[in-house]
């Protein structure tokens, strides 16, 4: 599902944020991204979503080269990739409701239709009772389910998150955790970054722990 | 289907995008109105004055007066000569006597004449020529000029020549007025996205993140530049329609002065089209510079 191929990214300036990546994730597959802050975790986590292009070195995210994808492509893939971010990157200016719309609406579904998908994914996370609050309104842990229900609206085959829990107290972290291992139940591709140790004891699977860019095995 | 559903929502949202900000965009509507109202203005004047000059020259005329001492027998053969001419339709002749008379009648000027010792008018033909355009006229004009006993040949139609050349420089005003202020127009268009695409910047990042096309996320704000100069358009057509009620009301009473029944008419429905197609055009254009010039900026990173 995801390859990484001896993948170099530097920034421009000399800085090299990750340094000869190869690693695979199998379809289905949760694999937790572990390592400081800075270690390159994020940067690893764009790559696959083709916000950033690899320096050299391969890239395959469901058969596709993220090197040389065309600009055009780019849409397409994400709309297979659900992408949770720490911050949320939630819009203020609609409600719930509507943020969760956006992606439906961004690949043309009927309204009718992406209401009742709308309404699925704010009852997996919780937040049905909450569809027409603000997002300004929601607590941290809300905020962050409405942007998972945002990525999963659109039933994508892989979920890249990134620090998903990083600013939740553990009963909320715990939530958020069940619902990640619900959509692997159900055979979603899953990539977690986290600092979060506590968390991979309670809900384990296959770690990748990167340090100031290398994959530590 | 689909997509006629995802135009029929941009819309919507773009009509209560607008509606959010009444101020702002009621401005820019009126701004666009205005600047668009002026080459307007000029052409609906230019077109009334034009079908002014047409009704007035629709029958030009050449006046010949005779030299003085033309013999009654050689008018009479003149005359023969004139009618038989293939580029005349019909002659008539004025006596001076009968110019005279007709001068005093018309003129009120009947004391001075009285006053005069000899009549001082020409006996004159005026000549209907069959061929109404221009060097047509001309050619007649300038073969009359080289007949014997013909002191003066003039065609009355010269002034609308001068006419005409007013005209072409009115027109090319308006042209010159027309393309500044279209400018303009994409100016104010390309400025009002460039705004809107800075305050939703976060919205585009996202939209970007979660799988928009470039298509999806132009769309909006190109809907909003064909609007906003679509509704500009319409305002100009509107302030047009109203200031040509205001001066047709002052021209009536002039008119009636004249006994014409000028009056300057608003644009034909073919002409309102255009005006409202190139105004929503032109909207659409600044939006797409604009939104060509600023959306690469704003990657997700």
């Amino acid at each position: 599902m995801i390859k990484f191929n001896q993948v170099y990214k530097r920034y421009p300036g000399g800085h090299e944020a990750l340094k000869n990546l190869s690693f695979d994730v199998a379809e289905g597959e949760m694999v937790y991204l572990t390592g400081h802050s800075g270690a390159g975790k994020s940067t690893l986590l764009k790559l696959i979503a083709a916000i950033e292009r690899p320096s050299s070195g391969g890239v395959l995210v469901k058969g596709q080269n993220i090197r040389s994808i065309k600009p055009a492509a780019i849409p397409h893939l994400r709309r297979n990739i659900g992408l949770i971010f720490q911050d949320h990157k939630l819009l203020f200016d609609r409600n719930a409701f509507d943020n969760v719309m956006l992606p439906l609406q961004i690949c043309g579904f009927d309204h009718r239709e992406s209401a009742k998908r709308v309404r699925a994914a704010l009852d997996k996370v919780g937040l049905l009772d909450r569809e027409k609050a603000n997002p300004v309104a929601l607590s941290g842990g809300e905020q962050q389910r409405l942007c998972i229900a945002r990525a999963i609206v659109n039933r994508p085959t892989i979920l890249l998150a990134d620090e998903p829990t990083g600013n939740l107290d553990t009963e909320y972290s715990n939530e958020i955790m069940n619902i990640f291992k619900s959509f692997h139940q159900v055979g979603v591709t899953l990539l977690i970054s986290t600092h979060d140790e506590s968390i991979l004891r309670q809900f384990p699977a296959r770690a990748l722990h990167l340090k100031k860019g290398e994959l530590q095995t | 289907m689909r997509t006629l559903n995802e135009h029929l929502r941009v819309l919507r949202f773009t009509l209560r995008h607008m509606l959010l900000t009444p101020n702002a965009s009621l401005l820019n509507i009126l701004i666009i109105g205005i600047a668009l109202s002026l080459p307007v203005g000029g052409y609906v004047l230019l077109k009334s004055v034009q079908t002014l000059g047409a009704q007035i020259a629709g029958t030009p005329q050449i006046s010949v007066f005779l030299a003085s001492g033309t013999s009654a027998g050689e008018i009479d053969h003149i005359g023969d000569q004139l009618r038989q001419h293939a580029g005349i339709k019909r002659v008539e002749f004025v006596s001076r006597d009968a110019a005279l008379k007709k001068l005093q009648q018309s003129t009120g000027l009947a004391d001075v004449i009285g006053g005069l010792s000899q009549n001082p008018l020409p006996d004159a033909f005026i000549i209907y020529p069959k061929d109404g355009n221009a060097t047509a006229l001309e050619t007649l004009r300038d073969e009359l000029k080289t007949w014997q006993h013909f002191d003066h040949v003039q065609l009355d139609s010269a002034w609308v020549h001068k006419l005409e050349a007013l005209l072409d420089f009115g027109r090319m005003a308006v042209a010159i007025l027309a393309a500044l202020l279209s400018f303009a127009l994409i100016a104010i268009t390309f400025n009002t996205i460039r705004l809107q695409i800075l305050t939703r910047r976060e919205e585009i990042e996202v939209a970007k993140l979660i799988g928009a096309t470039d298509a999806f996320i132009r769309r909006p704000f190109l809907y909003f530049g064909l609007t906003q100069g679509l509704l500009g358009g319409i305002t100009a057509w509107l302030l047009v329609a109203a200031s040509l009620q205001l001066l047709n009301h002052q021209i009536g009473t002039l008119a009636q002065l004249y006994a014409s029944d000028f009056s300057l008419r608003h644009l034909s429905p073919v002409d309102s089209i255009t005006l409202l197609g190139f105004s929503a055009y032109l909207g659409w254009l600044g939006a797409w510079f604009s939104v060509s010039q600023h959306l690469w900026q704003i990657e997700p990173r």
